[in-house]
């Protein structure tokens, strides 16, 4: 098991670099879809990206807290830290895009309150790590009809599809059913 | 499951914490940061109030951080105000 100290080198050198995907860039970022956003669905565009933002920088730092516990175990830390890099990607295009909507992008929080005290195990973080990608699952789900422009609508159903295979992989690693019913809500 | 995605009970999250939400003015946890929208809402959380929020938020409160399309289903909106009552009296809230 790695050590608080080995495990955040380990998580800082792998995500340091991070770059982002052209395909991720061109979902969010590229001009075509930009230019329909226009009058007044952008406002309201901004403010569903950014609240999006703020959930990604919060599952940033819960994957931190997980990496530093010193409770996740190769191979779990590698596909946390692997986790914990997609949501780095999500968080830096959802922040580009907004400033190229003319909005301001949320900032992370000092201090998030995450259970600390109840994480105990490599599968209680499991689980803690499982309950924010289920969630964010849900979030997406409910953001998407939500877009006036529907290009940002079907990239952020690509975010909502990869936080869908996070949340089947931690359940699987917990020994749960991966993919417990043909729908998500 | 679906309010996991930002709200917890007892602490702030990207949504306001849940505990004591019935009753409660919107947009008064203290040191959260409410859209103006939500501030300016002058609506307290009822059971009736927060059905009529849930089935729309943006539509209740244009302008809320609450980006959710909503539940449409009346029965699952009725299950999460009772939900919401219930937590407010779980250990976890009144400790």
């Amino acid at each position: 098991m790695p050590t608080p100290a080995t495990a955040r080198r380990l998580f800082l050198g792998r995500s340091g670099g991070l770059v982002l995907s052209g395909a991720a860039v061109a979902l969010l970022c590229g001009n075509d879809a930009l230019a329909a956003t226009t009058g007044g669905g952008k406002m309201e565009d901004v403010s569903i990206l950014n609240t999006a933002l703020g959930a990604e920088l919060e599952a940033i730092a819960a994957y931190q807290l997980g990496a530093e516990s010193g409770l996740l175990q190769k191979p779990v830390l590698g596909i946390a830290v692997s986790f914990q890099g997609h949501h780095k990607e999500h968080a830096a295009v959802l922040a580009k895009t907004i400033e190229k909507l003319g909005g301001k992008a949320v900032s992370a929080k000092d201090k998030y309150n995450f259970p600390v005290d109840q994480l105990k195990t490599q599968a209680d973080v499991l689980r803690f790590a499982a309950r924010l990608e289920q969630g964010a699952v849900s979030a997406y789900l409910g953001a998407v009809p939500l877009f006036g422009n529907r290009d940002l609508a079907k990239a952020a159903a690509s975010i909502l599809g990869d936080e869908a295979m996070h949340w089947a992989i931690l359940r699987q690693a917990l020994g749960e059913v991966p993919v417990p019913s043909a729908f998500v809500a | 499951m679906r309010c996991q995605a930002c709200h917890a009970l007892a602490y702030d999250r990207v949504g306001p914490r849940h505990c004591g939400v019935v009753g409660r003015k919107a947009g008064s946890v203290a040191g959260f940061p409410y859209s103006p929208a939500m501030k300016k809402a002058n609506v307290v959380w009822t059971e009736k109030t927060l059905d009529r929020f849930l089935i729309s938020p943006l539509k209740m409160v244009p302008g809320t951080t609450m980006t959710y399309d909503g539940v449409p289903d009346p029965q699952d909106r009725a299950d999460l105000v009772a939900y919401l009552k219930q937590a407010g009296k779980s250990a976890e809230c009144v400790r």
